[in-house]
């Protein structure tokens, strides 16, 4: 499996995963996420990203390892931005290819969700000329025990 | 010397990226370690509490607050992330 893992301070550009992952017929499925700035009804001017160099890229790593024991994969794309950014950039791109659909579709999900509760990535939003950090949701802890309970329960024993 | 770094919302509370430290030995613990930095460092302690549910890494792996911790190691507390 090929495997592509980067922070970036830099625009993203949409079309990279999905050349980087193309693979002559070998995959059947591609499935590509893209997470992008909300301007909160236009309240948010701006987002700020910050990281744990090093962490990230071991946590970003671990998370496709974990994924491709669990779906048959053919790669996977993981990049993150870092640094400020406006509303509608992209801020991540998760992208799998797989054989068939349920696979690359549940393995971005899965890949998605575990990192929002365990990737070293903070944001802060510009609103109002003040920077205030983003509080975490409950509901995305929630989403990623969901998936490990799945997994483990599929774990021989 | 542990070197113990703050990121994020903590780090702007501490006002410091990182402390070299060198706790007692039977600081053994993530949680003695946390405990031990609030009563040296009154910032660290006014941080900790503005900061509820601290996430904790231990050499750049998620870590819980009992995991233990030894010289040379590098703990990272910071608050849960926001990432995605």
């Amino acid at each position: 499996m090929k495997c592509w893992i980067e922070v970036r301070d830099g625009a993203l550009v949409s079309a990279e995963p999905a050349n980087w992952l193309r693979d002559a017929g070998l995959s059947g499925a591609q499935v590509q996420f893209a997470g992008q700035v909300r301007d909160e009804a236009g309240r948010v001017k701006a987002l700020h990203l910050e990281h744990y160099p090093g962490m990230t890229e071991g946590v970003l790593s671990t998370i496709v390892e974990q994924a491709a024991h669990q779906w048959h994969l053919n790669g996977a794309w993981v990049v993150h931005r870092v640094g400020t950014m406006q509303p509608g950039d992209d801020i991540v791109q998760v992208a799998v290819s797989a054989a068939h659909r349920h696979a690359a579709f549940e393995a971005c999900a899965f890949i998605m969700d575990l990192l929002k509760t365990r990737a070293p990535f903070w944001k802060k939003e510009l609103i109002d000329d003040r920077w205030i950090w983003v509080e975490a949701r409950e509901r995305d802890a929630e989403a990623a025990a969901a998936w490990l309970r799945e997994v483990s329960a599929h774990e021989p024993s | 010397m542990i070197e113990v770094r703050f990121f994020a919302a903590l780090r702007e509370r501490v006002g410091e990226d990182s402390l070299a430290v060198a706790p007692p030995r039977e600081v053994a613990t993530v949680a003695a370690l946390t405990e031990w930095l609030a009563q040296q460092y009154p910032q660290v302690a006014r941080a900790l509490a503005a900061t509820p549910r601290c996430m904790v890494a231990v050499n750049e792996v998620l870590a819980s607050e009992d995991a233990p911790i030894a010289e040379g190691d590098v703990v990272a507390l910071f608050p849960p992330v926001t990432g995605g």
